[in-house]
């Protein structure tokens, strides 16, 4: 796999809440919880390391406690890191004074909230339109940017009502047209979807994905879904009591579990929907098998988009990689093994 | 004078008290014991203990007179005077007054004093009300606009339009002005956390300190008149702002600050765009408290020179002529329900605007009410000018109801002087005197003693400290007596009131056709401004102490109501259920679990009922008390800040004494039930 260049990169971030937290920290390099308590600290990130790939979905996935929410605030400095750095296009944001950070949020950063973050008082064209407002942009090429993007995200035509008046639905994606509005480089979701009904979360996260088929942004999404994790990521980094347990693809993720807290999180994740052909074909045999190909499949597909090609007549199918060229032979009874393990 | 929020309970420090109980009776047996026999036997030897000693006052009195004295004479900020300054806030509110009272009441000017010549009208009557009644109707359709008209009509009809348009015009300058006053101390509040731990005591005893004791040092720094009574009114209406302006920012999601930081906010960005438009709901509730208070400050602000509808009832009081009193009073109740509700709908309103519709054209399309108004006042404004009826409301169609009550209280007098007074005697000689000689005779030593130590077994040791040292400063500043005094008359109010507020919430607790009828009336009876309730009283009992008691039983008891009513009401139906099931009688439920259960809002309740005797007590003064609501009076009349200032004080020191006590004695009573809040 070809790796793009890095965007945001966190090196040994830390965050502890508590009194004379720097102090302390630089005093101990690497302190257990037990020793975190006795000092009055509470741990919410500890010692994290990652980078964000250029254009990709990279999902932080944790249970509520797990300090997801703090890291990706750190990310952006909403909160202040106790220790480590945050590189942004090779910058290190917590270096940079208050006047560069509101350059950079202004213009190279947007974020999407779980509870919408809309404000009351703006209607849905005012609500978009705000963070351009903030900079200073001119009244008409301000509602026209808005307008654009409210058209985007499947809205036009309420550009004049008030958030109370949309559904929770609705909100969002108020919230992302608005995050949007500035072009950012680096757009954050903080569980963007995790207050709406499932059904419409669904909706929502085809939505997402088309948007992002179009706006090849970099993406750090924030879930406690692991499911919409799998659905959605390139990469996955899941969190536990404030560190990060495994960094991976949905493959690697669900394939090679970490350890058993990773393993217990993707037990009833369906396998053959993560699992790529590429992962269990045999090697291509050098004729064909008896009976003929019963067609072609490309590596990249899922077990599961294999499975109808199966009937009764056909026994083997032929995989192909991104060039067209075969590479291996896909069994039934692999696909079997595979639907058998979730 | 407010009724002041419940303080926050001190709940943290009263840990690790409950398990000594047992040590805790000894150790009260062992200070009554020792409390009697200081009150019963020490007085030959240690006088001191009953009589603060001159010597040792401290001479707060002096010390405020003096610094007054030094501010108003000397004090200066290099530049410019400390009155320089006072000249200049002075300025700043007399300015928009004088339009203000123009537009409504005197007319243009030109010219000074009685030599003025008026160069145009002002705002015929049947203009103002179409202009409210427009405001009405844009705000809340066509019922408030009824609303408005009516209220505007009963006082036009009872010929308190005049008055009413002077109060109107300082109304319309103090509301904005503390409102935005309010908003900006409570967003330096916000923004700083040591500014917020220096406001919000000083707001609490902004908000228990009777008015009268700080309109005596505005009288010394603006003079007589009605800029000063604008600055009272806004001292006194502008701390419930400043609470809910800070209540209301901390209430911002702290996704929406985020959002803020985000975007890229700037400070001031933060506060304007995002901060305060997301608290507006909020901070409408805190509009909504300034323009009652300013409201309720009408009276007390026209003994400074407010004029208007307050002096009309202060000067009615003091004539006794009960039927202008009342009609002045129930004037300002009408403006009081006017602006009130007006306020209302337009905050919603404000807050619920409906989606943008096509812009129309025409200027009279796009802003009906505007241009509606000003057609309004211009033809009507001509039409004045011919028609005396359509510029002052005709003085024929008003109506006074002063020789109906006259004749009211002559006819209960004729009637019934004699049982009357023996029903006050009776109540004097048994009760009131007694318990007040018994007050008097108690040692202030012993006193500080014992509320020190049920501060100490209620809230430990911060409580009692604090406790302590406001009971001891009211001895050391020689006000004692006269609290002593207070105390008297407020305790034998609140336990009046108290018991009738209690029986009375028991009564119609369950019913609920009675229950909206007394809230109607304990509604009603909270919004007629307190002077109110003294002229009745003082026509049948005339002036004293127990003419007082009445006046306040009859201003406090409402509260005692509501909450018993609403502590009962909010017993969790499935502990009734239960006692039901185990086969309690009605009463057995209501004695073994509703009371008990409803004991701690039942205090509440009589706190609220404290502080509303306290505030009530003060104004008593006018009818011949010699508490420290007198004292404040006589410093008024005298403009003597110091004496001003230390009587108010010890009456917020009771106040604050009371309310700690019981909200800590709340919480207890609550622990103790294994109620959660």
């Amino acid at each position: 796999m070809s790796v793009a260049p890095t965007k945001l990169v966190c090196q040994a971030v830390w965050k502890l809440f508590g009194s004379g937290a720097e102090r302390y920290l630089s005093a101990h390099a690497e302190p257990s919880d037990n020793e975190l308590k006795q000092a009055g600290l509470v741990c919410a990130v500890r010692n994290v390391g990652l980078d964000v790939h250029e254009g990709e979905i990279f999902v932080i996935m944790g249970l509520s406690g797990s300090g997801k929410s703090t890291l990706v605030r750190c990310m952006s400095r909403l909160i202040e890191p106790t220790a480590g750095e945050i590189l942004f296009n090779g910058e290190n944001l917590l270096k940079a004074n208050a006047k560069r950070m509101i350059e950079i949020r202004r213009h190279q950063m947007g974020m999407v909230f779980q509870h919408f973050a809309l404000l009351p008082h703006l209607t849905v064209l005012g609500n978009v339109a705000f963070p351009l407002e903030i900079q200073g942009i001119d009244r008409a090429r301000r509602e026209a940017r808005a307008a654009e993007m409210i058209e985007l995200v499947g809205l036009a035509g309420r550009e004049g009502f008030f958030p109370r008046e949309l559904s929770g639905g609705q909100q969002q994606r108020v919230g992302i047209a608005r995050s949007l509005a500035v072009e950012p480089e680096l757009w954050f979701l903080d569980e963007p979807f995790s207050a709406l009904d499932p059904l419409i979360r669904r909706e929502m996260q085809d939505e997402f994905m088309r948007l992002q088929s179009v706006l090849k942004k970099t993406i750090v999404f924030i879930t406690h879904d692991i499911d919409e994790a799998i659905r959605l990521a390139d990469r996955i980094a899941i969190m536990k009591d404030g560190h990060v347990v495994q960094i991976g693809t949905p493959e690697e993720i669900v394939m090679a579990p970490a350890d058993d807290y990773v393993a217990e999180f993707t037990r009833n994740v369906v396998k053959a929907k993560v699992i790529r052909v590429g992962s269990v074909m045999t090697e291509l045999p050098g004729r064909p098998p008896n009976g003929g190909w019963g067609g072609d499949i490309a590596a990249a597909a899922t077990i599961a988009e294999t499975a109808p090609l199966f009937t009764d007549a056909v026994d083997t199918l032929r995989v192909l990689n991104e060039d067209g060229a075969p590479v291996g032979a896909l069994r039934r009874t692999d696909v079997v093994d595979v639907m058998m393990r979730s | 004078m407010s009724a002041p929020a419940a303080a926050p309970l001190d709940v943290a420090s009263r840990t690790g008290i409950r398990s000594g109980w047992g040590a805790m009776h000894a150790l009260w047996a062992a200070a009554l014991v020792l409390f009697a026999v200081l009150w019963l036997f020490a007085e030959p030897i240690a006088g001191w203990a009953f009589e603060y000693p001159k010597a040792a006052q401290i001479p707060l009195q002096r010390w405020i007179g003096n610094a007054m004295r030094w501010l108003v004479e000397d004090a200066s900020f290099g530049l410019f005077t400390f009155t320089d300054l006072t000249r200049f806030i002075a300025a700043i509110i007399d300015f928009p007054y004088r339009i203000a009272l123009g537009a409504l009441s005197t007319g243009l000017l030109s010219g000074q004093g009685s030599d003025a010549v008026q160069i145009l009208p002002p705002l015929p009557w049947i203009a103002v009300m179409a202009i409210l009644g427009l405001i009405g109707h844009y705000a809340g359709g066509w019922r408030l606009a009824a609303l408005v008209v009516a209220c505007f009509g009963f006082i036009a009809l009872f010929g308190q339009w005049t008055n009413a348009m002077v109060t109107l015009a300082s109304i319309l300058i103090a509301v904005p002005l503390g409102v935005v006053g309010g908003l900006l101390i409570g967003i330096a509040g916000y923004r700083w956390r040591w500014l917020e731990k220096v406001i919000v005591p000083v707001l609490d005893l902004m908000q228990t300190i009777p008015v009268f004791a700080y309109l005596v040092p505005i009288l010394f720094l603006f003079g007589f008149g009605p800029t000063a009574a604008v600055v009272a009114t806004i001292i006194y209406a502008l701390p419930p702002m400043t609470r809910v302006t800070m209540l209301a920012l901390k209430g911002v999601a702290s996704e929406v600050l985020d959002l803020g930081h985000m975007v890229g906010c700037t400070r001031r960005q933060m506060t304007w765009r995002v901060m305060v438009p997301s608290a507006l709901p909020g901070l409408m509730v805190g509009v909504n408290q300034v323009i009652m208070l300013s409201l309720n400050m009408v009276i007390i602000a026209s003994m400074i020179g407010a004029g208007g509808l307050g002096f009309e009832v202060l000067a009615a009081l003091r004539r006794l002529d009960i039927g202008t009193g009342i009609e002045a009073g129930l004037a300002i109740v009408a403006l009081a329900i006017a602006l009130d509700r007006l306020s209302h709908a337009v905050a919603d309103r404000g807050l619920a605007p409906k989606h943008a519709e096509a812009e129309p054209t025409s200027l009279l399309a796009r802003y009906p009410y505007v241009t509606a108004a000003l057609g309004i006042v211009i033809v009507s404004g001509i039409a004045g000018l011919a028609i005396g009826a359509v510029q002052t409301f005709p003085a024929a169609l008003t109506l006074s109801t002063g020789s109906f009550w006259e004749e009211v209280v002559r006819w209960i007098n004729v009637n019934f002087f004699d049982q009357i007074e023996a029903f006050k005697n009776v109540l004097l000689l048994n009760v009131l005197i007694p318990f007040k000689r018994f007050l008097l005779g108690l040692p202030w030593l012993g006193v500080v003693g014992l509320l020190a130590l049920a501060g100490w077994t209620l809230g430990g040791i911060r409580l009692a400290a604090l406790v302590g040292a406001l009971a001891f400063l009211i001895a050391a500043t020689g006000q004692w007596e006269k609290a002593m005094v207070t105390v008297y008359l407020c305790s034998i109010s609140v336990i009046i009131a108290g018991a009738l507020g209690f029986l009375i919430g028991i009564v119609t607790a369950d019913r609920e056709r009675l229950w909206k009828v007394v809230r109607v009336i304990i509604d009603t009876l909270q919004t007629l401004p307190s002077f109110v309730y003294l002229m009745p009283a003082v026509m049948l009992f005339r002036v004293g102490d127990f003419t007082a008691m009445i006046a306040v039983v009859a201003y406090a008891i409402a509260p005692a109501i509501r909450y018993t009513v609403h502590g009962l009401r909010e017993v969790d139906p499935h502990l009734i259920e239960a006692g039901t099931a185990v086969g309690s009688t009605k009463r057995q439920i209501l004695t073994k679990i509703r009371i008990k259960l409803a004991l701690p809002e039942i205090m509440l309740g009589i706190n609220q009922t404290i502080m509303l005797a306290l505030s009530m007590l003060v104004i008593t003064a006018l009818v011949g008390t010699r508490d420290l609501g007198q004292e404040v009076y006589i410093a008024l009349t005298k403009a003597d800040t110091g004496r001003g200032l230390v009587a108010g004080l010890s009456v917020a020191f009771i106040a604050i004494i009371a309310d700690r006590l019981i909200s800590a004695g709340a919480a207890h009573v609550r622990a103790g039930l294994g109620l959660q809040r």
